[in-house]
């Protein structure tokens, strides 16, 4: 029950929460809602894991695994943005294909054993500051390094340069956007394709060095959906979306090490006496994501924020109304 | 609406034009068929692509579903659960409340179900006659417990029930798995003792003695009660004043507002019945099939199969009930196909294609010569 190990991992696993829900920000910015991130997760942890399995090189498996789960998404960016179908719909449609073609493909990994894994390292000085040192900067993934740099330079990107001024106005009002001669449909597309890049990351941050190893559906586990959820938390915003990933990691890591220790604040542990308690801890994670979206949606009510206004809507290029 | 025409300078176009009338009765039966065709062709081509037989497969899972009387009857054991979760998830569609958690109901009425025998509630001697009706009751309000939470969020903070269902889905895991492990475990495996007779719902094979040709059919009493729930769910639907809300909440959500329609009250009613449908499934699945609780076997994505199920059938109750007997034959020959994600895969694609055909019902395409207008 040390904080900051417990910290550490939280940014640690926290990380691929935050590169999924960072893809589902840029989608849903553009006005398309992906429910596919899990069926994306999984096939980049899928081929990402291929790749390092059976070349050897974890950075090729980083790669194509966001090209896979980048190419997968545009299954849905199709039907959604050219077909004009509901996207609820066929975001499920696209975690279930997703899934099943990560298992199909993904036969016959779970045996593979240990893989080339993506280094961890320490930064030489930011690691000798107390307590965000040891948290942040010791011992961490190259790749949670990379979460920190995309954070705030998608935040830049979204808010403060014109490529994401029409980013958000193909968003929020595209026959706008369309009339100062924006390509609405390509931008959409080409979102979506980031977003399932983004995917594909998180995916094979889990597989590559978060927690080794490809072990089917249970790779992921619902973590596609909690980075979905996080997106509404963070109100579309990338820096509040890395905030609630770190946080939600740490709470994951929370409730294994709570199972550990005799004693809990002087009592003791039920947790430890009797492990079937620890079913109940399991379902923390879910239900916080249910609660940060009762605090999510209340926070927006209260101050006017919401989803981008065209979230959801098809584009059909001449129709009044929209 | 502005014309889509894909232009070429001389000799063939293809021209889409928006539907102005209603497609004939045959033509959106024929594009699903179309779909489905061509998702078993995709899903065939992806099979040999990591070395699989696709032909091979698929005459497998034909023969190894409706081959024989026997098998029949398997597939339609796999089929009851599905109708019930599958007209679960259409009724919350019908109101374009995504309802994803027909899997955490399911395994929720199951759960209640099996209390009733374990906790106990009924007493171990009772006969079929308490034993059933009660189970029923415990089931489907189990469902509707984990259905409404979702409705009522949903109706009171705006919380996106696509989220709030799925993570219930989890928890509802969890919640089985504490009962299974902790409480009613048998002898310290993972499942509650077996049910007694009295708590099975009957089986075609109970009656073998006096009817030859139903000896061995597994084929239970869940099967009914999927039929009578769809006839009931079909007569709410078309032919109720609070049917014509749902379809109007659906369709228009503004003119129902204006029309005085509750949008929050249907909301928490419309989850909560969602999530009775699925709690019956649950039900069906322990007292039919399982005869215990076990973890496993109850969440084994029938949930999840049910919301492909309703949208192929177009959410109709009564077509539900014959695409869910297509897919528990896809379920039930596809236990025994390598690798095993196949039928998990082939479910996918064809949600793809389905969906992705919708749009020859909202456009015509036409494919024109030359110049013309």
């Amino acid at each position: 029950m040390d904080p900051i190990v417990i910290l550490s991992a939280g940014v640690a696993t926290g990380t691929v929460l935050f590169f999924a829900a960072l893809g589902e920000v840029f989608a849903e910015r553009s006005g398309v809602l992906n429910l596919g991130v899990e069926g994306m997760m999984l096939i980049g942890a899928m081929s990402a894991f291929s790749v390092a399995n059976s070349l050897g090189n974890p950075w090729l498996g980083i790669v194509v695994a966001m090209i896979a789960a980048g190419l997968i998404s545009q299954i849905h960016a199709y039907i959604v943005i050219t077909l004009q179908a509901d996207q609820v719909v066929s975001g499920l449609a696209l975690t279930f294909v997703g899934t099943g073609i990560s298992l199909v493909l993904g036969e016959g990994l779970s045996k593979a054993g240990t893989v080339a894994q993506i280094p961890a390292l320490s930064v030489p000085l930011l690691s000798q500051i107390p307590f965000l040192g040891p948290i942040f900067f010791t011992n961490q993934s190259v790749l949670v390094y990379l979460g920190y740099l995309i954070a705030p330079l998608a935040w830049y990107y979204i808010n403060r340069t014109r490529p994401g001024l029409h980013l958000r106005a193909v968003g929020e009002y595209p026959s706008a956007a369309d009339a100062l001669g924006i390509n609405v449909f390509a931008l959409r597309y080409w979102y979506v394709f980031v977003g399932g890049m983004l995917a594909g990351l998180g995916g094979a941050t889990l597989s590559l060095a978060v927690s080794p190893g490809w072990f089917s559906e249970l790779t992921t586990n619902g973590q596609g959906w909690i980075a979905v959820g996080l997106v509404i938390f963070a109100q579309w915003d990338p820096i509040r979306a890395a905030l609630g990933s770190y946080a939600f990691g740490a709470l994951r890591r929370m409730i294994l090490d709570i199972q550990g220790p005799l004693t809990l604040f002087g009592f003791d542990n039920p947790f430890y006496y009797n492990s079937y308690l620890g079913f109940f801890l399991q379902m923390i994670p879910y239900a916080f994501t249910v609660i940060v979206l009762v605090i999510g949606s209340r926070e927006a009510i209260r101050k006017r924020l919401g989803s981008p206004a065209a979230l959801g809507v098809p584009y059909i290029r001449g129709e009044r109304g929209k | 609406m502005a014309e889509s025409v894909m232009k070429k300078r001389a000799g063939w176009r293809v021209k889409l034009e928006p539907r102005l009338d209603v497609p004939p009765a045959w033509y959106p039966p024929l594009v699903s068929l179309g779909a489905i065709v061509l998702a078993l062709f995709l899903g065939g081509l992806l099979i040999s692509a990591v070395g699989g037989n696709p032909l091979k497969s698929y005459a497998h899972i034909a023969r190894a579903s409706f081959g024989n009387i026997g098998v029949l009857s398997d597939t339609i054991v796999k089929a009851t659960p599905i109708i019930l979760t599958a007209l679960a998830c259409s009724i919350a569609f019908r109101m374009k409340l995504w309802n994803i958690g027909a899997e955490g109901q399911f395994i929720m009425g199951a759960w209640g179900a099996s209390a009733v025998v374990l906790a106990p509630i009924v007493p171990a001697g009772a006969s079929r006659w308490v034993f059933i009706p009660v189970m029923i009751i415990a089931g489907v309000a189990l469902g509707a417990v984990w259905g409404f939470l979702p409705g009522y969020l949903k109706a009171k903070f705006n919380v996106n029930e696509i989220i709030s269902t799925l993570m219930l889905n989890y928890i509802a895991i969890f919640w089985v798995n504490y009962w299974v492990f902790a409480v009613w475990t048998e002898g310290g495996f993972q499942m509650s003792p077996k049910f007694p007779d009295a708590a099975w719902l009957p089986r075609l094979a109970d009656y073998g003695k006096q009817i030859t040709a139903f000896r061995g059919l597994t084929t239970h009493g869940g099967l009914i009660l999927g039929i009578i729930a769809a006839v009931v769910v079909w007569f709410v639907i078309y032919r109720s004043r609070w049917g014509y809300e749902i379809r109007l909440i659906g369709d228009n959500p503004h003119a129902a507002e204006y029309a005085g329609v509750n949008i929050t009250r249907n909301t928490v009613y419309v989850m909560a019945l969602s999530g009775a449908l699925a709690g019956l499934g649950g039900m069906s699945e322990v007292a039919g099939v399982i005869h215990r609780l076990q973890t496993a076997p109850i969440a084994a994505g029938y949930g999840f199969t049910g919301i492909i199920v309703a949208w192929l059938a177009k959410l109709n109750p009564i077509v539900i009930i014959f695409v869910s007997v297509l897919f528990g034959a896809l379920i039930l020959a596809g236990r025994e196909i390598q690798p095993s994600g196949i039928p998990k895969m082939i479910q996918g694609i064809i949600l793809v294609c389905l969906i992705a055909s919708d749009y020859l019902l909202r456009y015509r395409v036409r494919i024109v010569k030359g110049e013309e207008e």
